[in-house]
C-alpha cells in the first residue's frame, strides 16, 4: 500500500481519497512539520502503528522504554526547538503513564500534542481491557483535550490541536482515538491548519495606554528592577527583550525557565531570582521602587512570603495569560499581550539611561555572595568536589554554548546558578512542577530538537533511577547526549531541609545507587566514575569530546547544601548565606 | 482543633459563563471550583437563546478576590466565551420547586386555595391520587411551602438550580446574536456506537 499524498489535486480535495483515521493522523503530523514521534505500542493505537510501519520514511519515530519517558522527551524536543513535541500512547496504563509529563508541562507552558489510543467507542464505559477515562484523568492537566470516536474529526481536531498547544500561552493537548475511528476509512479532503477558534483568543489585544503608563513609570523610577520569565522564550521575544533591558539600563533578573534570554555573562543580567537564586536579585527585590515583571508568574519559590514581597514597589506585569496577572502579586500596571508585541513598543516610550549606582548594589550583594558561598563552592579548599565546580568546568570546556538539562534538586539548584548561558532555550528543566527523572528523557528530546548542540543531562542520584530505562532508547538510537550524574549519595534536597528545619532527622533521604558506570555499559555507553578534582576535567574532556552518549559520575561531597537560600515562609530580603 | 471563623467577605456570587457546547466542559469548569475545594451551591447549565451556546449560571459563596480569580481561570479555558460575576444584588433570581402531596390529604385537610395563593404556587398536575404543586421564588420562597405541606404527608420534593438574569445586561441578546451569525457554532459529535455493540468488529 502506498501512502497518502500530502498535496491532494484540486479534483481530489473536491471529493476526497479514502485514507483511514489512523493515515488522517499521520498526514496531520507530516502538515505540522513533526520531524519526530516519541511513542510506545499498544493495543488500541495498533493501527496508528500499523499505518507508521508506510510513514517510516516522513516520519521518525523514537521507541521510549516507558510513556513518562516519552512525554518528557517530547517536552525536551519542544523546550529546545520552540516547535511542539508529539507523543504516542496506547490506552489505559499507556495513557496514565502521559498524566505526570502532562501536568510538567501544563504548569511549564510547554507546547505537546498527545495521541492517545482508546478502546473501540461501543466499548467505552465497559471496564474494557485496557480502557480508562483517560479524558477526564488529563483535564486538569491539559490546556485542552478530546475524544475522537468518528475518523471524519480527525483532520479538524488534530490541526486545532496543534493551534492550541502552540499558541498564546503554549501547553499540552491530548487526542484519545477510539481504535474503530483509527480503522474507519473515509473520504480524506486534505489539511488544513487551523488559525483560529471562535470560543478562544490565545493573545489579549495590546492597549497601548497600558505600555504608555509603564513607560511612565518606568521614566520616573529611580531603583527599577526587571524580573523576566519564559514568556520572553515562549514569545520568541528575546532580541525585543535585549533592546529594551539595554535601552533602560535597568538590572534585570531571571526565573530559572528564562534562563539564557540574554547571556549570563550580559552586564545587565544580575542573575537568579528565588529561593536559590542570587543574593542581590532576591535581596534588593524589597528596595527597588518599580518591579517589571515580564513574562514570569511570580510562582511561590520565586517570591517567597507574599506579604512581605516587594511591598514598596510599584508592579508592573507584562504578560500574555490575563489569568497570570493579579493572581499572586497585585499590580499597579498591568500589560496584556504577546511581549514580542507589547515590548517594541515600551522600548519606544522609554528614555536611556543608566542606573549606575542601582546597578552598583547589584554588584556589591554579588560581591558578598562570591566572598561567602560561590567561592567555596567553584573553587573549594576541601578534598571533596563539590557540584559548583563541576559545573564550572562544564562552563569552561563548552563555554556555554551547551544545552544543560537538569534534573530536580540540588544539583539543578547548582546548574541553574553556575552554569553559564549564552544562547535562549538552552536550560531545560522541570520548573514548575519539580519532576524526578524529567531529565534523562527531556535531554534525549532536547538532542532530536537541537542536534547541533551539545546536550548535558546533569542529573542526581536519585532523579536518573527514576527514569534509568531511557539509557535503552539511547541505545537504539544513538541519541550523543552526556550524562553528568552528581553523585552525594543522598537525596540531597530532602536532606538539605532535614538538615536545616528537622534538627538532622535524616528520614529516608539515604539512597544507594547501582554501580551507573556498569549500567551503562550494559547499554553500550561507555562511561567512568570519578571523585578527585586531578581527574575530573580530563573525565569532562573525554565526556564532551566522545562521539555518541556518554555518561560520568561525578562523586560529590555528601552533606553540602544550596546557599543562599529563601527559607519557606520567609520574605525575599530574609535571604540566607549560610 | 480547628474552630471554622467565618470569613465576613464572602458572600453569594452568580457566576455566569456563555460556553460551546463541547462534551467534557462540564467537567473542566467544575474542576476549577473542586482544585481549591470550594463547594458549588448551585449549577443550572442549559442551551442559550442560541442553541450551539451554552449558558452556565453558578452560586458559590467566596470572597471577590477568590471570585475574580476563578472565574479568570474560567474564561482561560478555550471553549469558554465569556465570564462574568455578580452579587445577588446586581441579579434577578430564581429557583423553583416542585412539591407531590397526596390529593385527598390536601383536599380534605387543607386550605387548598389559601396555600396555593399566599405561597404564589400553582398545581401542575391534580390527580386522584396526588397533586403536584409548582412555585418559584428564592430559597426562603420555596422552604416555606415545605414546611407547610410536610403536615399533610409530602411525598416528594425537587427544587431546580438557581438561574438569573443581570440587571446591568444591556446588549447581551443582540452580541450573541451576531456573535452566531457571524461565525456559527459546530454541532457537538457524540459517541455513535454505544448501541451498536453486536455489529462490529473488535479484536
Amino acid at each position: 500500500m502506498d501512502t497518502a499524498q500530502q498535496e491532494l489535486t484540486a479534483a481530489e480535495q473536491k471529493t476526497g481519497i479514502e485514507l483511514s483515521g489512523s493515515q488522517a493522523v499521520l498526514e496531520a503530523l507530516i502538515a505540522e512539520g513533526t520531524d519526530v514521534i516519541f511513542g510506545y505500542p499498544g493495543g488500541a493505537i495498533m493501527p496508528i502503528y500499523d499505518a507508521l510501519y508506510d510513514y517510516n520514511d516522513k516520519l521518525n519515530h523514537i521507541l521510549v522504554r516507558h510513556e513518562q519517558g516519552g512525554i518528557h522527551a517530547g517536552q525536551g524536543y519542544a523546550r529546545a526547538s520552540g516547535k511542539v513535541g508529539v507523543v504516542f500512547a496506547t490506552s489505559g496504563p499507556g495513557a496514565t503513564n502521559l498524566v505526570t509529563g502532562l501536568a510538567d508541562a501544563q504548569i511549564d507552558s510547554t507546547p505537546l500534542v498527545c495521541i492517545t489510543g482508546q478502546v473501540f467507542a461501543h466499548l467505552l464505559g465497559t471496564d474494557a481491557f485496557q480502557e480508562t477515562d483517560v479524558i477526564n484523568i488529563t483535564t486538569p492537566v491539559t490546556k485542552w483535550n478530546y475524544q475522537v470516536t468518528d475518523a471524519t474529526e480527525i483532520p479538524e481536531v488534530l490541526a486545532k490541536a496543534f493551534y492550541i498547544a502552540k499558541s498564546g500561552r503554549p501547553g499540552p493537548v491530548l487526542i484519545d482515538i477510539t481504535k474503530n475511528a483509527q480503522f474507519q476509512k473515509f473520504e480524506y479532503k486534505g489539511y488544513t491548519p487551523c488559525k483560529h477558534i471562535r470560543s478562544y483568543r490565545p493573545k489579549p489585544i495590546v492597549r497601548r495606554e497600558y505600555v504608555e503608563e509603564a513607560a511612565r513609570l518606568i521614566n520616573s523610577a529611580k531603583k527599577p528592577f526587571i524580573l523576566w520569565g519564559q514568556g520572553v522564550l515562549l514569545g520568541s521575544a528575546e532580541q525585543e527583550f535585549k533592546t529594551f533591558v539595554e535601552k533602560s539600563g535597568i538590572p534585570a533578573a531571571w526565573t530559572i525557565l528564562g534562563a539564557g534570554a540574554i547571556p549570563t555573562t550580559h552586564p545587565l543580567n544580575v542573575g537568579m531570582l528565588g529561593m536559590h537564586g542570587n543574593y542581590g536579585p532576591n535581596v534588593l527585590t524589597n528596595e527597588c521602587d518599580v518591579l517589571i515583571a515580564i513574562g514570569m508568574r511570580f510562582d511561590d519559590r520565586v517570591t517567597g512570603r507574599l506579604d512581605k514581597y516587594a511591598k514598596q514597589a510599584k508592579v508592573i506585569h507584562f504578560d500574555i495569560d490575563p489569568a497570570e496577572i493579579d493572581k499572586n502579586v497585585q499590580t499597579t500596571v498591568q500589560v496584556w499581550g504577546d511581549c514580542k508585541e507589547t515590548l517594541p513598543i515600551l522600548t519606544e516610550l522609554i528614555e536611556q539611561k543608566q542606573h549606575t549606582e542601582w546597578l552598583a548594589k547589584f554588584n556589591e550583594f554579588t560581591r558578598q555572595e562570591v566572598e561567602a558561598v560561590i567561592k567555596d563552592e567553584l573553587f573549594p579548599s576541601s578534598e571533596e568536589l563539590t557540584m559548583g565546580e563541576v559545573i564550572q568546568q562544564v562552563n569552561e570546556l563548552t563555554n556555554g554554548e551547551a544545552i544543560i538539562v537538569t534534573d530536580v534538586g540540588q544539583h539543578q539548584m547548582v546548574a541553574c546558578r553556575y552554569a553559564k548561558f549564552n544562547n535562549t532555550r538552552s536550560n531545560i528543566t522541570s520548573g514548575g512542577l519539580g519532576t524526578m527523572g524529567f531529565s534523562l528523557p527531556a535531554a534525549i528530546g532536547a538532542k532530536f530538537g537541537a542536534p547541533d548542540k551539545e546536550v548535558i543531562a546533569v542529573i542526581g542520584d536519585g532523579g536518573v533511577q527514576m527514569t534509568i530505562q531511557e539509557l535503552g532508547t539511547i541505545m537504539q538510537f544513538n541519541v550523543g547526549v552526556k550524562i553528568l550524574i552528581l553523585n552525594n549519595q543522598f537525596l540531597g534536597m530532602v536532606r538539605q531541609w532535614q538538615e536545616l528545619f528537622n534538627d538532622r532527622r535524616y528520614s529516608f533521604v539515604n539512597i544507594t545507587s547501582p554501580n551507573f558506570v556498569k549500567v551503562a555499559e550494559g547499554y553500550n555507553i561507555p562511561g567512568q566514575s570519578v571523585n578527585d578534582r586531578e581527574s575530573l576535567k580530563s573525565a569532562l574532556k573525554t565526556m564532551i569530546e566522545h562521539d555518541g552518549s556518554y555518561l560520568l559520575e561525578v562523586m560529590v561531597t555528601k552533606e553540602n547544601n544550596v546557599f543562599p537560600m529563601v527559607p519557606q515562609g520567609c520574605s525575599v530580603s530574609e535571604i540566607r548565606l549560610s | 482543633m480547628t474552630t471554622h471563623i467565618p470569613n465576613p467577605e464572602k458572600q453569594e456570587y452568580n457566576i455566569t459563563v456563555y460556553t460551546e457546547n463541547q462534551i467534557g466542559l462540564l467537567t473542566r469548569i467544575a474542576i476549577i471550583f473542586s482544585r481549591r475545594k470550594i463547594n458549588i451551591e448551585s449549577l443550572n447549565t442549559s442551551p442559550s437563546e442560541i442553541d450551539s451556546i451554552h449558558r452556565f449560571n453558578i452560586v458559590i459563596t467566596e470572597s471577590e478576590n477568590v471570585v475574580s480569580k476563578v472565574c479568570r481561570q474560567i474564561e482561560k479555558q478555550v471553549e469558554v466565551l465569556k465570564v462574568y460575576y455578580n452579587t445577588n444584588e446586581d441579579v434577578i433570581w430564581q429557583e423553583m420547586a416542585l412539591y407531590k402531596v397526596p390529593t385527598d390529604e390536601i383536599a380534605e385537610k387543607a386550605i387548598v386555595e389559601r396555600l396555593l395563593r399566599e405561597n404564589g404556587a400553582r398545581a401542575v398536575v391534580i390527580r386522584h391520587d396526588y397533586t403536584v404543586f409548582e412555585t418559584t421564588g428564592h430559597r426562603e420562597e420555596t422552604d416555606a411551602l415545605i414546611h407547610k405541606l410536610q403536615p399533610y404527608g409530602l411525598i416528594e420534593f425537587v427544587r431546580s438550580a438557581r438561574v438569573m438574569i443581570i440587571k446591568d445586561s444591556e446588549g447581551f441578546n443582540r452580541k450573541l446574536r451576531e456573535f452566531e451569525s457571524q461565525e456559527p457554532g459546530h454541532e457537538v459529535v457524540e459517541n455513535e456506537y454505544l448501541n451498536s455493540a453486536d455489529k462490529v468488529f473488535t479484536m
